[in-house]
């Protein structure tokens, strides 16, 4: 087996032991809810079940089972794909997310090739372009990367449906009204990518690969694109796993605010009925998405850059 | 995205060694104004009668919805309450969930970073596993989890908050441990025939605590913002309440036709984060050069 494999399967166990070990963190952390779960899926306290109701619950939930036997049924349905009972909707969360997936992945896809746009536009731009137009665009990417997107995605709202009503209010899952909310989640996404792909950008236009490029009368244009650029993507490629974690959390806030259906929505309105299966299959859901992309990253890496990939056995 | 995660990427906090080198500079204005505004968010905090002659809970029906004008310089909400005072009443509760999550999550990160830094491969690979299976949640995720397990409320929101942004700290702390524990003056206290408690005690942790002030100052603008994220989501501190985060749920109701409900208090929000921002990176430079010198 060639070394490249063996690095692939030896990242491919490593991913699967973070997605077991996350299995088993949330697990127990759900252990310490107080008060007992059977309670809130016949409604909360308030609702008085009585005795032989929380006892019939229990049964069927398998409450009464000793510990280690719950979490091992709860690892084995997992496997299977079985995220369990949602307490509040009684249906099964895997088809309660599978249902509101779609318009929350097209939205973080879009914010994700937006962001890079604009991080990449800005570095054109701006780096090593003089102090002024270096000041002010290192300047704008600071205060992006430092907007909370819930004010944010307020302010666009009240500036752009609202007084100039460009874009509607509740754009739903239309194409208009995906405009701001993709901006929301992009804008403080862009300012951070735009920050370090203009560190790295900068240096490599002082490497000596640089240099050389322009002594073998490569116009500056051309050095900054096919060079420059390249070089300056690497980070970014290694950001782009964990962005699009940070996405998939800035995408409920969002879907909060423009009132769009996605898992974003679906997770807040869970975790306000204390819908445990529901909040931690969403978890779960996240977890496994950030540890293959990080994956995906890993072995784009290599190809992307050639310093990495293993040496020919000599 | 945030400022943690900024300093994340930036690689090691304090360069025991640093590579790039920053120029020494002196006070830029951005600093000082950084400065002069958490003054006035401490004096708003501590006595906010100093900074506003209305109250927060004072309701004037007559006077609803008023835009920002001299007298109400924020505007007013719904009951005529003017939104300046709410905001400064809302400073003391905002920044206290700020820092209360700042020191639960420094406290969880140092007692973990501080044993996988100095106990040994076990124990340092352990908690290492152990962050990396964090690192797969989102930070706001994990807090989010937190409070539908423990149910809303301030106090489950300071515990989330803080802990959702443990384990950043805690891999910074460990790598400023190491750095340290490797440094030459750790291997001088060695050679002078300290004991081993003694140069922990004496060399290592109070080295490796210094850059905790950078943490802490860029924490609670982190923490503030994703405490107000918690309100805002109404898992956190509820209206009436003048806390930040719940003024920008309470006026999301009122976009239409009262923008500025909504505006001011997060305004209000990201011109801390800004500040403690620029404040951290302020100190974290300061605590560079000295290094250097």
């Amino acid at each position: 087996m060639s070394a490249a494999a063996i690095t692939v399967l030896r990242r491919l166990a490593a991913a699967a032991g973070v997605l077991l070990a996350a299995a088993t963190v949330v697990f127990f952390l759900e252990q310490l809810m107080p008060g007992n779960p059977a309670v809130a899926i016949l409604g909360g306290a308030g609702a008085h079940p009585s005795n032989a109701q929380i006892a019939a619950v229990d049964h069927q939930y398998g409450f009464d089972r000793p510990l280690l036997a719950q979490y091992f049924s709860y690892l084995g349905h997992l496997l299977r794909g079985d995220l369990g009972t949602s307490y509040g909707l009684h249906q099964r969360v895997t088809q309660v997310i599978g249902d509101q997936l779609g318009p929350t992945l097209v939205l973080t896809s879009t914010a994700l090739v937006l962001a890079w746009v604009v991080a990449v536009a800005s570095t054109l731009l701006s780096a090593g372009r003089g102090r002024t137009r270096q000041a002010i665009g290192s300047g704008i990417e600071v205060v992006l990367a430092g907007l909370p997107q819930y004010w944010l995605g307020l302010v666009l709202l009240v500036v752009f449906a609202i007084q100039l009503r460009w874009v509607p209010v509740v754009g739903g899952t239309s194409v208009q009204g995906l405009v701001l909310p993709a901006l929301t989640l992009a804008l403080p996404l862009a300012g951070f990518l735009g920050q370090v792909t203009r560190d790295e950008f900068g240096s490599a236009l002082e490497q000596p690969f640089a240099v050389s490029a322009r002594a073998r009368g490569m116009g500056e244009r051309e050095v900054r694109r096919r060079h420059a650029l390249r070089h300056a993507a690497l980070p970014g490629i290694t950001l782009s796993g964990w962005a699009i974690g940070a996405l998939l959390s800035g995408s409920v806030i969002v879907e909060v605010i423009y009132s769009r259906p996605g898992v974003g929505q679906l997770l807040v309105g869970a975790v306000n009925n204390q819908d445990l299966p529901v909040v931690v299959g969403v978890t779960l859901l996240v977890a496994l998405v950030y540890v293959v992309a990080n994956l995906l990253v890993d072995i784009l890496y290599r190809v992307a850059d050639p310093r990495l990939r293993a040496p020919a056995r000599s | 995205m945030s400022a943690i995660d900024q300093t994340l990427a930036r690689g090691p906090l304090l360069p025991v060694a640093s590579t790039r080198r920053r120029r020494a500079r002196s006070v830029r204005p951005t600093v000082a104004l950084s400065a002069l505004f958490a003054a006035f968010v401490a004096l708003a905090a501590l006595a906010p009668g100093l900074v506003t002659s209305q109250g927060p809970l004072t309701v004037h029906l007559s006077e609803g919805f008023q835009a920002p004008s001299l007298h109400h310089l924020f505007g007013t909400d719904q009951s005529g309450r003017d939104v300046y005072a709410r905001v400064v009443y809302g400073t003391r509760e905002s920044v206290l969930i700020g820092l209360g999550a700042t020191a639960v999550g420094l406290g969880v990160a140092a007692l973990l970073g501080v044993v996988a830094g100095l106990g040994g491969r076990v124990a340092d690979g352990a908690i290492n596993r152990l962050l990396e299976v964090l690192f797969a949640f989102p930070g706001l995720l994990l807090a989010l989890l937190f409070v539908a397990i423990f149910g809303p409320g301030p106090g489950t929101e300071i515990v989330a908050v803080g802990l959702a942004n443990a384990p950043g700290y805690a891999r910074m702390i460990r790598g400023q441990v190491l750095a340290v524990k490797g440094s030459g003056y750790v291997e001088a206290s060695r050679v002078l025939g300290h004991s081993r408690a003694r140069t922990i005690r004496r060399t290592i942790l109070p080295n490796a605590a210094r850059p905790l002030v950078v943490l802490a100052t860029l924490g609670v603008g982190q923490a503030i913002v994703w405490a107000s994220a918690l309100s805002f989501l109404g898992l956190g501190v509820k209206p009436p309440a003048p806390e930040w985060g719940a003024m920008l749920d309470a006026g999301r109701d009122y976009l239409q036709t009262a923008w500025w409900l909504t505006v001011f208090p997060g305004l209000a929000i990201v011109a801390f984060t800004l500040a403690s921002t620029s404040l951290g990176r302020f100190f974290q430079q300061r605590l560079e050069g000295k290094l250097e010198r």
